[in-house]
């Protein structure tokens, strides 16, 4: 890898790096885990002037249990997401996701705070973020902030951080009983990028769906929500009607309009109109799934 | 024979997992510089202005120079293969000094002191373009209105050939099948990148490259650069794969021995992976129009191929070669009564192409074994009875075919009948039906291949009269050291396919001495004097011959030094577990003591030269002809144009096999290779000539999470063009495979009305396709 020219600090603790960043100015970077970072580096597609190294703060790791959330400190690596108990049992969307990203080395690797303050929007986590309502934290040497997810993405990679501020970690809200979770991730290999990407929470009761939330991956600049499919989704009937008695699918007709209000981008694995039809059948297959998991 | 056979582990592998090699890269010489070139942002355009001198003044900086610097002596990059009279072979400066005619073209170039000062110095080299058309489409560069890529046009050459009467093959054929296929671009992707070091001590040069071919390397470079060829030495060190990216002489290589002469301070580059997506030669890049003549029986009357082969903006080593490389193979393992070819290769302003693994044959295989599957359809027949009732039945070998190569060898019935037991075919066609009766919405396919290929490359006259610039032998020395071990001398020069491994296995059973006792020395022209260096699945069938011919020279050598301790004659002796034994008496010598004996030389025949050691160099009559059936299932999501490869059973018959665990190793990724452009990997450019594929993750290519588990197996039919019975097997995975998966994909779609998918197949080509077909805005 061959960056153009940066400096380096590498704080022993989370104050000093707000120090740091703070007196490295507008054009600093935090580095954590460097799974997103290094690449634009290495393109130089990004020349930060300083970059700030909190991958060794152990106080940024933490994964606790907050009560009606779990906190999952932004320097947790995805690996430790995906295997703490208590994501498991509280917030498994959060786990099932942290599981498709990227390959095994990425995972050991990248940080969960990282991937998500990166905002790429074809990232797997934003979208969980969004239709789970979590809340993140951020330092600065000004203080603590808490920023809800609705209003953490503002652009493509422009998450609502200010160049002294420090993610520090995602309050996780615990959903409590009765819903099933569902990460679909559509890709062509194991390792690139989801081409659309759906989350999904439901919550059931005596056959109907009664509550869902659903978050859309890179169907545009932020991750979405898809509202539209959540109202329609209330009081739909899990199972299909048979054959015979019409074949009505409430499902299937509620995640019609999952790609409405979308943007998505044009790129080489995938055209705008393709990505709408894949949100619309990969919302009915995430729906389905999480209502029955 | 004990060893040739037996699954060796491979002796190389202990190194290179616990990282004790050394890449070109990891070479570290006293006073070392870095080199960064400078490239082409643009597509086609006139050099205006360059100025290097304000890079030239930034830190760690000691030279900086732009084509114009080299233009009087760093020549034209070579084309050792001009196919045909009309071929136009365009200057290749190394630094472009007037034009660009690609992305990535170098333009000028830094020597630093680290090679992160001289990547940061490039920004300083002011250069002004002016831009001329790109030329993209290989249909429209033909044109008589379109811009030139060069002076003399877009049209390298036209080549020709045909055998029978074609017209009267075509003529009231009772049925014709025509097709186009796209053989799309492809980029090799070596694990190890490029990389060059040049070295000088007054007149003498010495180059490490991460080449496949030192030996050709060093002919082309003292060619090239004017440096006397005994002043020059070239080394390639370890090698992290080829594929044919690193069959080339390339502008780094030159100019590496240029800056270095003119420096008099060693000098190194090493790729990124980026810049070698746009600078390592691009493989493929062909639109293929096939058209067969049948009976409604299905049996073959004649194919007619005219390609259109994209050769970039200049003509590199054997770029021009590659297309015709695949014109004596569209005729397949099948008979026929007439056959016609035509390929025009076009100049493009994109990278140049040139060998990649299989290199001709597999976009043959392709559009035969596709085409092929097309005719079943039409004929109503499943697609492995049409190949029975066509391919060359095991009796009649050997058999001379419609393209005038004569296969030795060969048992198609066998390798076809153990696949499709291997698949369980009858029950997968059962399930495809019972999937289209319910309407299943996830579709199964199943797709055949058939194929054969030319290989061992190669018989010295047949590539001469071919106009290739070189012939195919190749060499080895084999000596018994006098400790009774053996070092062997390969010209052959391995990047990952276990040459170490495999010769040390043929010389063990001919010396009759332990696999251990053997090794191996390659890749250096001061130690491997003649080489014709690896490509084409020819270091077994060629050099692997070359090394037991040898050892059999020593044997003989051996024998005369035994008949005369023992008081024999040499013919009384019989040579057994490494001794050579008086018949009936039970006296013997083994080889060791013989080795020992010729070192004191106190007791030798009269005149006998005090050396057990012998060179050969073994040049094949023939090619080889590897071949086998592959069977390929895939499920088709046809919802969302997702497929998935189900089940994939590979049985190949490449001769003898020397060790079992390699050929399934190469077999393994050559199958990854040809699935790959079956359904991941394209280089795109842009409409202005941008090459959009510079990192792997526009790039796909696939890794194990992405690949079915194979089923393997090989049936042993042996060469009889080399006293080994060997075929080679490099290439053989990356020719049958492509076509099987887009058979499978392509069969699992037709009752929608789907005939074609253009590779690669992706999902959303597939679900575009299956949307144009259902008449459906997509």
């Amino acid at each position: 890898m061959i960056p153009a020219a940066f400096d380096y600090v590498r704080p022993e603790s989370l104050a000093e790096a707000c120090e740091a960043l703070a007196d490295a100015g507008e054009d600093a970077k935090v580095l954590a885990g460097g799974q997103s970072l290094l690449p634009l580096l290495r393109l130089r597609l990004s020349f930060p002037s300083t970059l700030v190294d909190v991958g060794r703060l152990t106080e940024l790791h933490d994964i606790r249990d907050g009560g009606d959330h779990v906190f999952i400190g932004a320097g947790a690596t995805h690996y430790d997401v995906v295997r703490s108990p208590l994501v498991n049992a509280a917030c498994p969307l959060v786990a099932l996701a942290a599981a498709t990203v990227a390959d095994p080395a990425v995972r050991h690797r990248g940080t969960f705070g990282g991937a998500l303050a990166h905002a790429d929007p074809a990232g797997d986590l934003p979208a969980v973020a969004v239709a789970l309502d979590c809340v993140f934290t951020a330092r600065s040497a000004n203080g603590e902030r808490e920023i809800p997810a609705a209003e953490f993405f503002v652009d493509y990679l422009e998450p609502a951080l200010a160049p002294d501020e420090i993610l520090t970690g995602i309050r996780v809200p615990k959903l409590g009983p009765g819903w099933g979770y569902h990460y679909e991730k559509f890709h062509r290999t194991a390792q690139s990028w989801a081409i659309v990407g759906v989350a999904a929470a439901v919550r059931r009761s005596n056959g109907v769906v009664e509550e869902a939330r659903i978050g859309l991956t890179n169907m545009g600049p932020t991750p979405l929500r898809a509202r539209g499919v959540e109202d329609a989704l209330r009081g739909a009937g899990i199972h299909p009607a048979a054959p015979d008695d019409g074949g009505a699918d409430p499902i299937r007709d509620a995640c019609g309009e999952a790609a409405a209000g979308s943007s998505p981008p044009s790129d080489l694995h995938a055209q705008p109109d393709y990505r709408r039809h894949l949100a619309r059948a990969l919302t009915h297959r995430a729906v389905r799934a999480a209502a029955r998991a | 024979m004990t060893e040739v056979g037996s699954a060796r582990r491979r002796k190389e592998d202990a190194r290179l997992i616990t990282g004790r090699t050394q890449w070109t890269d990891n070479i570290q010489l006293p006073g070392m510089l870095y080199v960064a070139y400078l490239r082409s942002p643009m597509a086609h355009a006139r050099i205006v202005r360059v100025d290097t001198g304000p890079a030239r003044r930034e830190p760690g900086v000691v030279a900086a120079f732009s084509g114009r610097d080299f233009a009087q002596e760093q020549g034209s990059l070579p084309c050792a293969w001009p196919v045909s009279e009309d071929v136009v072979i365009p200057d290749h400066p190394p630094m472009a000094v007037h034009e660009v005619r690609y992305v990535g073209e170098a333009v000028a170039c830094v020597v630093a002191t680290d090679r992160y000062k001289a990547a940061d110095a490039l920004a300083a080299i002011e250069i002004e373009y002016e831009e001329l058309p790109a030329v993209l489409d290989m249909a429209e560069a033909l044109t008589d209105t379109a811009p030139k890529v060069h002076e003399a046009g877009n049209r390298a050459f036209t080549w020709r050939f045909g055998n029978g009467d074609i017209d009267a093959a075509f003529r009231d054929a009772p049925v014709v099948v025509d097709r186009t296929y796209v053989q799309q671009r492809l980029i090799p992707s070596a694990m190890e990148p490029r990389a060059v070091v040049a070295a000088t001590d007054g007149d003498a040069f010495t180059l490490y490259s991460a080449t496949q071919i030192p030996h050709i390397l060093r002919v082309m470079l003292a060619l090239t650069t004017g440096i006397p060829e005994h002043r020059l030495r070239v080394i390639a060190p370890d090698v992290g794969g080829g594929f044919g990216s690193k069959l080339q002489v390339t502008a780094e290589e030159v100019l590496a021995l240029l800056l270095a002469r003119r420096l008099g301070r060693p000098v190194k580059w090493t790729e990124s992976r980026s810049e070698g997506n746009m600078t390592v030669h691009h493989g493929r890049d062909q639109l293929q129009r096939i058209s067969v003549a049948a009976e409604r029986d299905g049996r073959l009357r004649g194919i007619k191929v005219d390609l259109l082969a994209d050769m970039g903006a200049y003509l590199m080593l054997v770029t021009p070669g590659i297309p015709l490389l695949g014109a004596f193979m569209y005729n397949g393992i099948y008979k026929m009564d007439a056959y016609d070819f035509g390929c025009t290769g076009v100049f493009t302003t994109k990278m140049p192409t040139d060998a990649y693994r299989g290199a001709g044959r597999p976009e043959a295989t392709y559009a035969l074994e596709r085409v092929m599957d097309e005719l079943a359809a039409e004929v109503g027949l499943d697609p492995l009875e049409l190949r029975r009732r066509n391919w060359i039945r095991h009796e009649e070998f050997p058999y001379t075919t419609i393209a005038n190569l004569t296969y030795d060898s060969g048992n198609y019935e066998a390798a076809t009948e153990r696949a499709t037991t291997l698949f369980g075919y009858d029950k997968l066609r059962a399930e495809q039906a019972d999937r289209r009766e319910r309407r299943d919405p996830v579709q199964l396919g199943i797709g055949v291949s058939t194929y054969t290929e030319m290989c061992g490359l190669a018989p010295s006259r047949v590539l001469g009269s071919l106009s290739y610039g070189a012939g195919g032998w190749e060499h080895a020395s084999v000596r018994m050291l006098p400790t009774g071990k053996v070092e062997v001398v390969t010209g052959s020069s391995p990047h990952g396919q276990g040459h170490v491994t495999a010769w040390s296995q043929i010389v063990a059973d001919a010396l009759g001495v332990p696999f251990e006792d053997v090794s191996v020395m390659h890749g250096d022209t001061a130690v491997s004097p003649r080489g014709m260096d690896t490509y084409g699945s020819r270091s077994l069938a060629v050099g692997g011959v070359a090394v037991l011919q040898a050892c059999d020279k020593v044997k003989e050598k051996a024998r005369q030094v035994a008949a005369h301790l023992l008081e024999a004659s040499p013919e009384d002796l019989e040579f057994a577990e490494g001794s050579f034994r008086v018949r009936g008496t039970g006296a013997g010598r083994s080889i060791q003591e013989i080795a020992l004996a010729v070192f004191a030389a106190h007791d030798l025949p009269d005149g006998f030269e005090p050396a057990l050691d012998a060179d050969a160099t073994f040049d094949p009559e023939n090619f080889s002809y590897p071949h086998g059936t592959h069977l390929c299932a895939i499920e088709v999501d046809t919802e969302t144009g997702q497929s998935r490869i189900r089940s994939y059973v590979a049985v190949d018959d490449v001769g003898k096999v020397v060790n079992p665990l390699i050929v399934e190793g190469q077999v393994h990724g050559g199958l990854a290779q040809g699935i790959a452009q079956a359904l991941f990997e394209e280089a795109v450019y842009d409409a202005d000539g941008n090459l959009l594929t510079t990192t792997m993750a526009d790039y796909l290519m696939p890794t194990a999470a992405d690949l079915p588990d194979f089923v393997t197996d090989r049936t042993e039919t042996p060469a009889t063009s080399n006293p080994l019975g060997v075929k080679g097997v490099g290439e053989a995975g990356t020719i049958a495979s492509t076509p099987a998966v887009v058979n499978a994909i392509v069969d699992a779609l037709r009752p929608h009305g789907v005939h074609d998918v253009r590779m690669p197949c992706t999902p959303e080509r597939i679900w575009r396709t299956l949307a144009g077909v259902r008449g459906g805005a997509a």
